[in-house]
């Protein structure tokens, strides 16, 4: 069994990145010249990667599906990016938000990466504002903060409801800086499809232009995939339609492990389902939990009465709303992380006391905010939302309160990553989303970005050089060798194999059903019958796709049929891995909530005695169990507690 | 509701398209346009015919992929959205929905409703950003920036680069798209540095590309589906001119 080495630099953890750089091997800049990188993805890992490593003088290849780098998804997170700064004197370090990241991920991620992530926290803020990232600023003419779920401190830097665009639209400036001088080479509308190992090494990419249908090979010295998470898995997600986890998933056939596949982040504060047809979930941003108050009706009959249009939930008295997290978590009330408010939603809605047609929805209400603040300031922190639920919902939220429920919105897991962000193969790199590392079982409001943005401009810039140092008497790869051949070959045979079924069933008929039982048993609560039934279901449904499923068109021309069909092929997989890593870990913690282990009063009850380590797993063959290998966690400085938010 | 749609499907560049009449039947009012087109695809793809493709991603009105020009509207009827955020309760039973791609020349037609916004990136590689490198900058509240200025900024970066602007305009400029850039620097002092190369360097990468010129009708400002302002366009008129002719060498 491989031994998991995270290669984490000895010395106290607030020294270990200081430590690691000074260190670390470098490349001359006649060197760098001569060596090529390949970014897949253009979101805010990818982008930052890309245009920080041009900068340094690097021969890179970036690589995206849209037609432009912009669209990455990181381009729709809303609320904010957290950072250490302490700018509001309300107590802040890198120490608390280092702990605060911790707790929030309930003890599941490495010490080392996540004080390295709180570390840099303050250098993003910096370099954003200097590349004109218009953050909001107070009167006086400096940046402006507000709070977010799991921290009692206001570390929350944001531009509007549009924080993800902005940052991202500063990354992208500074890829469009490099791609203007020649350093970075852009090709957008381009899917990987393949990865190239040579002698255990990742030398190279296929790709296929999804113009024109051409398979393409390129070859560099070193791969960083920065592609996203795989939370589509579920078909309704707060993901983009194109989001997808086919390069993680190829990196794992090819020998890459995967960690805490299991580890799924619903989203509390989302626009509920609302019909057969939908194509995604809406996230409301979880900066209306500062302002907003998240309750049901205390009784069921007027919860009832609700839901057949018979009472107006203005019309119900105070004393018959319960406030559910005021209730149950007086300490952090609306405010707790986003698993343990998800989680209380649903329990309301399970016992009968949920709102909306479905009874499948809480109300998020904003009268009293109103009634302290003022229609004026509420309009001004939440317009942009507002007015987009309103579009979706028909309904004013500022007349009458928000329906909201849990939906799928992040996958904490991942590419398995050492302190260096390198895969289990050598030369193969993970960052952002698509690695597992920072977010352990749960990952906290605000958080992604700065892990997206961390990756990319802070941490690979230095790792990168460090395994480029000793690779500068390598010369450029041919892509004629004989492993570039059978990686495009395979690829090719894929691509006919889908065109060649004309099945009677459409991609979104296989990819709704799996979605749906995701959803049902490894959603937000899972036990271990329900699992068992799920991995037997999805083989099923596998094996049913591979018969009977319908791509139409050719290979050779735009077909997002076919761009769909190929995702959703290694979807199928995925999720049986998903399902097989929660049947694994017997515990509940953060996402992860099996129902056999809770607390008498609901909570969840982890098992630090056994589950205490990372689950990686490593791809044994098509239709075989995958081979499970833990990467025990080693905590120095943390204090292990139960989570407590009360 | 039951629904006509004319859509322009072309196989790709080099062909020409032509306007091809569907039904659709029993579509909600609650659901979006694209989850219409998303039933049609269905029906297409179960009756054996090619779907139509169109550009989408986030469905949140926010990464400025979608790209429809509806009912001779680019985004549709509503004021202020993008196509993915329209919805169908703006149409009613029996309305006859015609669906056409940007047209533009300097985003030529790959497929269907899908064209190639490539030239926008181009613009921005020429100068839409802030000379600096990874590492080695101030500290973020060294620089402090008066918040009407700040706002005004951010009013003018939250334009999404969908093109709405260029599809609008009669002579297909792109003069909102590269103004909203140009302002959003121009207002901040990070980007006051390269203000003057930045503006001539992208107005000029702009009329290389074919955009055409504006004759403010404001066309631009109208189909906007974040409303940006055409104050830019006049704020970068004046940053041109103070580049070019008041004070070419201060």
């Amino acid at each position: 069994m491989t031994k998991l080495d995270a290669k984490i630099p000895k010395g106290p953890l607030s020294e270990k990145w200081t430590n690691y750089k000074t260190h670390q091997n470098l490349v001359n800049p006649a060197n760098k010249r001569r060596l090529d990188i390949i970014v897949v993805g253009t979101g805010l890992a990818g982008a930052a990667a890309a245009a920080s490593l041009g900068e340094l003088g690097f021969n890179v290849m970036c690589f995206g599906i849209h037609d432009s780098p912009r669209r990455a998804h990181s381009i729709a997170a809303q609320g904010g990016i957290n950072a250490a700064k302490n700018y509001p004197n309300d107590g802040d370090s890198i120490y608390r938000l280092f702990y605060d990241t911790i707790k929030g991920g309930d003890y599941r991620s490495r010490e080392a990466n996540v004080y390295r992530l709180a570390e840099v926290s303050n250098n993003i803020i910096d370099q954003c504002v200097a590349q004109g990232v218009p953050f909001a600023r107070e009167y006086g003419g400096l940046l402006d903060n507000r709070s977010f779920g799991g921290a009692q401190v206001s570390r929350t830097f944001y531009a509007r409801g549009q924080t993800g665009q902005q940052l991202l639209l500063g990354a992208y400036s500074a890829l469009s800086k490099e791609v203007g001088k020649g350093t970075v080479k852009m090709y957008t509308r381009h899917e990987l499809v393949d990865i190239v190992i040579i002698d255990g090494r990742a030398r190279g990419v296929i790709m296929r232009d999804l113009v024109t249908g051409a398979i393409e090979r390129y070859a560099a010295h070193a791969v960083v995939l920065a592609t996203g998470g795989y939370g589509n898995v579920f078909f309704l997600s707060t993901n983009a339609m194109n989001s997808n986890g086919s390069a993680a998933w190829k990196a794992y056939r090819r020998g890459a492990f995967f960690a805490n596949p299991c580890f799924t982040q619903i989203h509390p504060t989302c626009i509920p389902v609302h019909g057969e047809y939908q194509s995604k979930l809406t996230l409301m941003s979880e900066s209306l939990r500062n302002d907003g108050r998240i309750w049901v009706p205390k009784e069921k009959e007027d919860a009832e009465k609700i839901r057949k249009g018979q009472l107006k939930p203005t019309d119900l008295p105070e004393e018959k709303r319960d406030y559910f997290l005021e209730r149950r978590y007086p300490a952090f009330g609306n405010l707790v992380p986003r698993d343990v408010a998800s989680r209380a939603a649903k329990e309301r809605c399970d016992a009968g006391f949920g709102v909306g047609n479905t009874g499948l929805a809480v109300y998020l209400d904003f009268a009293d905010a109103i009634k302290r603040l003022g229609k004026k300031v509420i309009e001004a922190r939440y317009g942009n939302l507002f007015q987009m639920y309103e579009k979706i919902v028909d309904e004013n939220p500022y007349e009458t309160p928000m329906m909201i429920y849990p939906a799928v919105h992040y996958t904490m897991g991942g590419l398995w990553v050492d302190y260096e962000l390198q895969t289990t193969i050598p030369g193969l790199f993970a960052a952002g989303e698509a690695n597992f590392s920072d977010h352990g079982a749960n990952r906290l409001g605000a958080s992604a970005l700065m892990q997206g943005l961390a990756d990319g401009y802070f941490v690979l810039p230095y790792t990168l050089q460090n395994y480029l140092a000793d690779q500068i008497r390598v010369p450029r790869i041919s892509t004629q060798l004989p492993e570039f051949e059978a990686a495009e070959k395979e690829a090719r045979a894929v691509i006919n194999k889908l065109l060649s079924i004309q099945g009677k069933n459409t991609v979104d008929s296989y990819h709704k059903k799996l979605g749906l039982i995701m959803w049902d048993y490894v959603g937000m609560a899972r036990n271990r019958e329900g699992l068992r039934k799920a991995i037997d279901m999805i083989q099923e449904l596998r094996a049913d796709f591979w018969k009977n499923v319908k791509v139409p068109g050719t290979n050779e021309m735009l077909n997002p049929e076919l761009e769909k069909a190929m995702r959703v092929a290694d979807y199928l997989e995925l999720g049986e891995l998903m399902a097989r890593d929660a049947l694994m870990r017997e515990e509940s913690c953060g996402g992860h909530f099996r129902e056999e282990y809770q607390t008498p009063d609901g909570e969840a009850l982890r098992d630090d005695a056994n589950f205490f380590f990372v689950g990686a797993w490593e791809f044994t063959g098509d239709n075989k169990e995958p081979a499970l290998h833990k990467e025990t966690l080693v905590y120095e400085y943390a204090e292990i507690k139960q989570r407590n938010y009360k | 509701m039951d629904l006509t749609l004319k859509v322009w499907r072309q196989a790709n560049a080099k062909e020409n398209g032509r306007f091809v009449e569907y039904k659709v039947k029993g579509i909600s009012s609650d659901a979006s346009f694209l989850e219409m087109m998303d039933i049609l695809n269905e029906q297409l793809v179960t009756e054996g015919q090619d779907p139509v493709a169109f550009d989408h991603d986030c469905r949140e009105g926010i990464c400025g992929a979608c790209s429809m020009y509806i009912n001779g509207r680019p985004h549709g009827p509503d004021k202020g959205t993008t196509t993915c955020q329209l919805h169908m309760r703006r149409f009613k039973d029996g309305d006859t929905i015609t669906v056409e791609p940007w047209r533009a020349k300097p985003f030529p037609v790959i497929k269907d409703l899908v064209v190639d916004r490539s030239a926008f990136d181009d613009i921005i590689q020429a100068g839409g950003f802030v000379s600096v490198s990874t590492g080695g900058v101030p500290d973020a509240n060294a620089i402090p920036i008066p918040k009407r200025k700040a706002d005004l900024a951010m009013d003018a970066a939250a334009c999404i680069g969908c093109g709405a602007c260029v599809a609008a305009c009669k002579n297909a400029s792109a003069m909102l798209f590269v103004s909203a850039k140009v302002s959003q620097f121009a207002l901040l002092p990070q980007g006051r540095v390269e203000a003057r190369e930045r503006v001539q360097n992208m107005v000029a990468k702009m009329d290389e590309l074919g955009f055409g010129n504006c004759t403010n009708t404001y066309a631009c400002e109208a189909a906007c589906p974040k409303e940006i302002s055409v104050a830019n366009i006049a704020r970068m008129n004046r940053e041109y001119l103070a580049a070019r002719v008041i004070a070419p060498n201060d």
